[in-house]
């Protein structure tokens, strides 16, 4: 229950609305549920709004960890 | 697609394959339920289970709100749009739930019912404000992703003083959901329903932060790993289940650090708080009735309650008796195991909602996976 | 007095006008709109004649015919329009049998109140769509419904093609071991429509695909690869093709999910409103089965062509008691790409 994807603001009008673009596609989507948002952020945005910022430092390590642990068990392997 | 395509990778997948495959202890099998429709589906289109070892069972809990949302409720969404004559806003997933004589949203919607399928509540109430002279109502469904953008719009009704917008509102929480479940008797007593940990949903995680799981790992000794959404964040999660079983922790992992926090989205969940409030007590298709486990829109906010604007009743429906939707939903039941799956009961023809949602234990397998058990009925 | 001036028509207003009841009364109204609008586009020998049938020449040979129906909404959208995507529909129809389209016709149920500029349009958009293909439309007809009773216009094409001696193609030839072959990525055309559509509201840079492909379809047949089978994947797109190949067949299918072509921001577009590529529907594009031998042979021709541009080899044909289409995601699982079932619908979940 859960559609939502990490976009990218590439435009804020007004208070709460924003552009977010997707491998070239863009939507509009409010930001009335977060804060501080500028362009250039990732956020996860569902149904039309976004619902919290994408921290790109914690994605990267994320990858690296999959990484790792990935080449560890591969060259573990008997 | 960035943050999208890397969390894809087959190479990756290989690796973390093979991780799995080495922690797994032998002579020991683990039983995961992942709470999340979005894994549920993850897990199915990608094929996540062929890369798993045969010992780590992935069992699908009640993480889809179009399975566990009760015919009754569905009723009264058709109630409106047909007796009512109102605009029913609905997201794509209801239009084919089956609900009481035959009826569907679709099918009322070939009979005259102006249905509208929106992508998000926010449409609904520009619909209203584009047609001053018609009765919108925003069927409102899901778990706590869902939940914070029908405030807003229900705030911005307010503000804009609309005199034709309402919410009915089946908005239902997780954590209720996860103690329903660990507090059932094949769970807690009989021990039919093995469970070893769960797979924390992704984007309910991100609202409601990763704290309100720590309750249900101290009390019932289960770990939870808060997954991401894609399926590589799925197998990392079962990666540290399988290590949290090993040795023999019960605690909360955040894998979705990229997304989740302990407190959550605060914002979102203040302004949950000051539209919303807790039932007494709602019904879950397949789980009956679930104390405290679901929303309805607080006196504030009144006006925009379509329960207290149209004169509505909920009924309670039983499901057909073979439908084995409630066990499956509990993870008791495999889908094959239910006399009307793939008979009686197909995507074209659903006559329970494990069926009907893409996300629900029986579509997803029949969608994606029925070629297995044939595999195996045929060997 | 003033002399009436014989055989004096006051000419179409095709900027303001609308089409009334009287276009398709069979009066005076509708015969200026057949010879304004319709005759003058597609300008032909036959319709030229104005006889109520072409009388077309003998042919040396088998024919195919083949028939659409068109209701596309929005009428226009960003590649083309409902008129010449019905030519080209209905020229792929007949070509993915091998043959080469010869004569169309096409016929209109109007709307009343429906704008004669667009309508304009979407003629002179069907004609071009003719004249670049080669293939005239020979006959046609026209009727008008009552405002409410139609969604601007429908169109039905019909084709007529002549099939070479020794071309036989059919969804029931596909054998074990062969190739499944695309000439390009898919889901285009069906992003492109949705959006269009306001519900949907994003903006992209996603187009039609919408093409005749009755020249690649004969640079193939012509290439000597051993060819079983071809099928445009429109309405429910690939999966739904391969399933009704694999039915009719009596086989099973193994993709490579990881060699399916799809245009990034279709593939944005999808996750976006929650759809699967493999469903949407294309309208230039084919499926091929082909002999496995002559698979590269032939995605070398299907790719030298202009339209064949991301053309791939897909999959291989198995046999398989239960005719299932099946696919190792880039993953590296396994899944079914099973039959549509009813509509797609966006899905947030």
């Amino acid at each position: 229950m859960c559609l939502a994807l990490p976009a990218r603001i590439v435009e804020i009008h007004g208070a709460d609305q924003a552009t977010i673009e997707l491998g070239g596609v863009r939507k509009e989507c409010s930001l009335a549920l977060i804060d501080d948002a500028v362009v250039g952020d990732y956020v996860i945005v569902h149904v039309g709004f976004a619902l919290t910022k994408l921290d790109p430092e914690e994605a990267e390590k994320t990858l690296a960890l999959f990484a790792e642990l990935g080449q560890a068990a591969l060259a573990g392997a008997p | 697609m960035k943050y999208v395509e890397e969390f894809r990778d087959g190479e990756l997948a290989r690796g973390l394959a093979a991780a799995v495959a080495r922690a797994v202890e032998p002579g020991r099998s683990y039983s995961f339920m992942e709470f999340c429709g979005g894994h549920t589906h993850a897990i199915s289109r990608y094929g996540v289970t062929d890369l798993l070892p045969a010992k780590v069972r992935m069992i699908h809990g009640p993480g889809c709100p179009v399975c566990v949302l009760p015919i009754g409720r569905v009723d009264m969404a058709i109630e409106l749009a047909l007796a009512h004559g109102v605009t029913l806003c609905t997201y794509g997933d209801t239009l084919r739930i089956p609900a009481s004589q035959g009826l569907s949203l679709l099918r009322a919607k070939s009979r005259g019912a102006d249905v509208r399928i929106v992508y998000s509540c926010a449409d609904a109430l520009a619909l209203a404000q584009q047609h001053p002279n018609r009765q919108v109502v925003f069927f409102a469904i899901g778990f706590e992703t869902t939940t914070p953008p029908t405030a807003v719009v229900i705030r911005q009704a307010q503000v804009l003083g609309l005199e034709n917008f309402s919410v009915l509102c089946c908005h239902v929480l997780t954590p209720a959901a996860i103690g329903h479940i660990l507090e059932s008797p094949e769970v807690r007593e009989y021990g039919t329903v093995p469970l070893d940990g769960f797979i924390g949903p992704a984007h309910v995680s991100t609202v409601i932060g990763s704290r309100p799981y720590e309750f249900f790992a101290e009390e019932y000794r289960k770990p939870v790993v808060i997954a991401g959404f894609e399926p590589l964040d799925v197998m990392q999660a079962i990666l540290m289940l399988v290590n949290q079983v090993n040795e023999g922790r019960a605690e909360v992992e955040n894998e979705f650090s990229r997304a989740v926090t302990r407190e959550g989205n605060l914002k979102a969940q203040n302004l949950v708080a000051e539209v919303f409030e807790l039932r007494r007590e709602f019904e879950w298709r397949g789980l009956n009735v679930v104390p405290y486990s679901a929303l309805r829109i607080r006196a504030d906010y009144a006006r925009f309650d379509a329960e207290r604007r149209f004169p509505l009743s909920y009924r309670q429906v039983a499901d057909n008796r073979a439908c084995e939707c409630g066990a499956i939903l509990r993870g008791v039941k495999r889908p094959w195991e239910c006399k009307l799956f793939g008979t009686g009961c197909t995507p074209e023809n659903p006559m329970g909602s494990c069926m009907v949602s893409s996300e629900g234990a029986c579509a997803a397998h029949y969608t994606y996976g029925r070629f297995k058990e044939l595999a195996v009925a045929e060997a | 007095m003033s002399a009436v001036k014989r055989g004096y028509v006051r000419g179409l207003d095709l900027k303001e006008g609308r089409v009334d009841m009287s276009h398709g009364s069979g009066g005076r109204a509708m015969a200026q709109l057949i010879d304004e609008l319709f005759a003058q586009a597609f300008a032909n020998d036959y319709l030229g004649q104005g006889d109520d049938g072409a009388v077309l020449p003998g042919a040396p040979g088998r024919l195919v015919m083949s028939t659409d129906c068109h209701v596309v909404s929005p009428l226009f959208f960003p590649g083309g329009d409902i008129g010449c995507l019905s030519v080209h529909g209905t020229i792929n129809d007949v070509a993915m049998m091998g043959a080469t389209p010869l004569y169309l016709t096409a016929g209109f149920i109007l709307e009343e109140g429906f704008p004669l500029a667009d309508l304009k349009r979407i003629i002179d958009s069907m004609a071009r769509a003719s004249r670049e293909a080669g293939v005239p439309v020979v006959a046609g007809d026209t009727k008008v419904v009552e405002q409410g009773h139609g969604d601007g216009v429908f169109i039905t094409t019909t084709g007529l093609g002549l099939l070479p001696e020794g071309v036989n193609l059919s969804g029931s030839r596909a054998r074990a071991g062969d190739r499944i072959l695309v000439s390009g990525s898919i889901g285009d055309h069906g992003m492109a429509i949705m959006a269009q559509r306001e519900s949907l509201g994003f903006s992209s840079i996603i187009v039609s695909d919408t093409q005749a492909l009755h020249g690649l379809v004969a640079a193939l047949l012509s290439s000597g690869a051993e060819v079983h089978a071809l099928r445009d994947p429109t309405r429910g797109g690939l999966a739904t093709t391969l399933n009704e190949i694999a039915q009719q067949s009596g086989v099973g299918m193994m993709l490579e999910e990881a060699a399916i072509p799809v245009n990034t921001e279709v593939a944005a577009a999808c996750e976006l409103l929650g759809l699967d590529p493999l469903y949407v529907a294309n309208e230039g594009k084919l499926v091929a089965i082909i002999a496995a031998n002559d698979a590269e042979r032939a995605l070398s021709v299907l790719a030298a062509h202009p339209q064949g541009a991301r053309a791939a080899i897909v999959g291989t044909v198995h046999e398989d008691a239960h005719h299932f289409v099946q696919m190792i995601t880039s993953f590296g699982g396994r899944r079914i790409v099973d039959w549509l079932t009813g509509e797609q619908l966006p899905r947030i979940c």
